[in-house]
């Protein structure tokens, strides 16, 4: 046998093994999920408070939370999944996994490949301090320090809306500009909400609070395309759980902030 | 063929100039105090009581063995913790003194050591006193002999002083990394910076050359 009909036949196979597998699918996501009681939600591991391993090796953290409730919703176990930003629309696509709860923003590109259910958190650029400073408006902010990572979103905000008098100290990486705020070198930080949430978790005795936001670009929920069985009925589980504030519950508990008014 | 856009750079020379200052600034105050620092160690390694001697070694060893962004972060993230917070322009001039001051404290001790005994032992004898000794006798020659790696070293820290940009100290490097993280013009950027730098470094290694002379040692050679 020749190696092109050897590739020929292999291609051929493997074109069977997907018809097959395709056929499997034929049912919805929700049907599968509702028989069988389990559902497979792709989660981070490496993005906290969104998504990290903790002390006792278990995943855990807002994304995490957000998956065991839903899953919770629908009378089903969870499977949790773990994904890092770049593999986790492949593995929706794929099917390995039935949902993306993974700090996932919406944007065309991605619009063109999945779905999205309605906003379930905050993601967002913010400045942080402590309790005990008064900081009510960007006016606050003139003759006092704040940290932030140069050439970041939140720096070119900062540097846009900040009053003249700010003494803005541009730090290389998150690192520094963490250690500069958590040392006491500034008296505020501008930041995105993992790393500030992050920061708070390891220093709780800093007592730092969210003060004012800088932009605002909230997580979605991803869904296969053609799965919109599945898709409204996580939306109504995003509604409800609304209502009820438990994502306003869930926001507060891992960012510091309430969810406030998310995108449908 | 990468387009090169000037322009873009320079429109923003103000950045770049107060870099230049704070730089130049960095350096002059960290200069004087950096060898003042490095004289007293070299003083206090040849001539000073055994406590002083192992505390000046430990000094000099500790900071010639380590890395200066350390030692800089040390100073920045470090001291808060025991209650001492500086300004990012203060925490980068400690750090370059302190790191001058060991580097200069050897260069100072090896002209020391190469001044003739019999010049000390003709100062004794002529009732010099040993701090007259120190400062009218050896340490003029000494200074003399090594003031061009003393130049050197001086000219290692001012280049050094681009890591100061890391903790917010807003000099050169600081400048340049700014405006490259604004246009993106990272190549252009930093071929200003480098020409900048080695403007500097030539004028200020001629700078020193010319006041070693006339002030530190005297015009007079041999």
């Amino acid at each position: 046998m020749t190696t092109t009909k050897r590739h020929l036949l292999t291609a051929a196979a493997a074109l069977a093994v997907c018809a097959l597998s395709s056929a499997a699918f034929a049912q919805t996501a929700l049907e599968a999920v509702q028989k069988a009681k389990l559902i497979k939600i792709a989660v981070p591991t490496d993005f906290p408070p969104y998504g990290f391993v903790g002390v006792d090796l278990q995943p855990q953290g807002l994304d995490v939370d957000m998956a065991k409730y839903i899953a919770d919703k629908l009378g089903a176990k969870v499977e949790l999944v773990a994904v890092t930003s770049g593999n986790r629309i492949p593995y929706l696509q794929t099917k390995k996994a039935d949902l993306v709860i993974s700090t996932l923003g919406k944007n065309p590109e991605r619009e063109k490949v999945i779905n999205f259910t309605a906003a379930y958190s905050p993601f967002f650029q913010a400045i942080f301090a402590a309790k005990s400073l008064s900081v009510k408006s960007l006016a606050d902010l003139g003759g006092k320090s704040i940290a932030v990572t140069r050439g970041a979103i939140e720096d070119q905000e900062l540097s846009k809306i900040a009053p003249a008098g700010t003494d803005i100290k541009r730090f290389e990486d998150n690192n520094a500009t963490v250690s500069a705020f958590v040392s006491g070198q500034t008296q505020l930080i501008a930041t995105g909400a993992s790393v500030a949430g992050n920061m708070m978790q390891r220093n709780p005795q800093l007592g730092t609070e969210y003060k004012l936001l800088l932009k605002d670009s909230p997580n979605f929920i991803g869904v296969a395309k053609g799965e919109d069985a599945l898709r409204l009925k996580v939306n109504e589980i995003i509604a409800a759980a609304k209502k009820a504030g438990d994502l306003d519950k869930m926001s507060q508990k891992w960012l510091g902030r309430p969810a406030g008014n998310l995108p449908e | 063929m990468i387009e090169l856009d000037f322009p873009a750079v320079l429109a923003e020379w103000p950045l770049l100039a107060k870099g230049v200052v704070v730089t130049l600034g960095l350096t002059t105050v960290s200069a004087v105090l950096g060898i003042a620092l490095g004289v007293a160690c070299a003083w206090a390694r040849t001539e000073g009581a055994a406590v002083l001697r192992v505390a000046t070694t430990a000094y000099v060893e500790a900071i010639r063995n380590t890395p200066f962004i350390v030692q800089l972060f040390f100073v920045f993230f470090g001291l808060p913790a025991l209650g001492v917070k500086l300004t990012p322009e203060w925490a980068s001039v400690i750090a370059m003194v302190v790191n001058l001051g060991a580097y200069a404290a050897e260069i100072v001790r090896a002209g020391i050591q190469a001044t003739p005994k019999g010049q000390i032992e003709a100062a004794i004898s002529l009732a010099l006193t040993p701090m007259q000794t120190f400062t009218r006798v050896v340490l003029p020659p000494a200074l003399r002999k090594v003031w061009p790696a003393m130049v050197s070293q001086i000219i290692i820290v001012m280049l050094g002083s681009a890591v100061c940009g890391q903790i917010s100290t807003e000099e050169l490097s600081y400048a340049a990394n700014l405006i490259q993280s604004r246009n993106f013009r990272a190549f252009e950027v930093f071929i200003v910076a480098t020409v900048v730098y080695l403007l500097l470094s030539v004028m200020v290694r001629h700078l020193l050359n010319w006041l070693g002379s006339r002030f530190l040692f005297g015009g007079r050679r041999g």
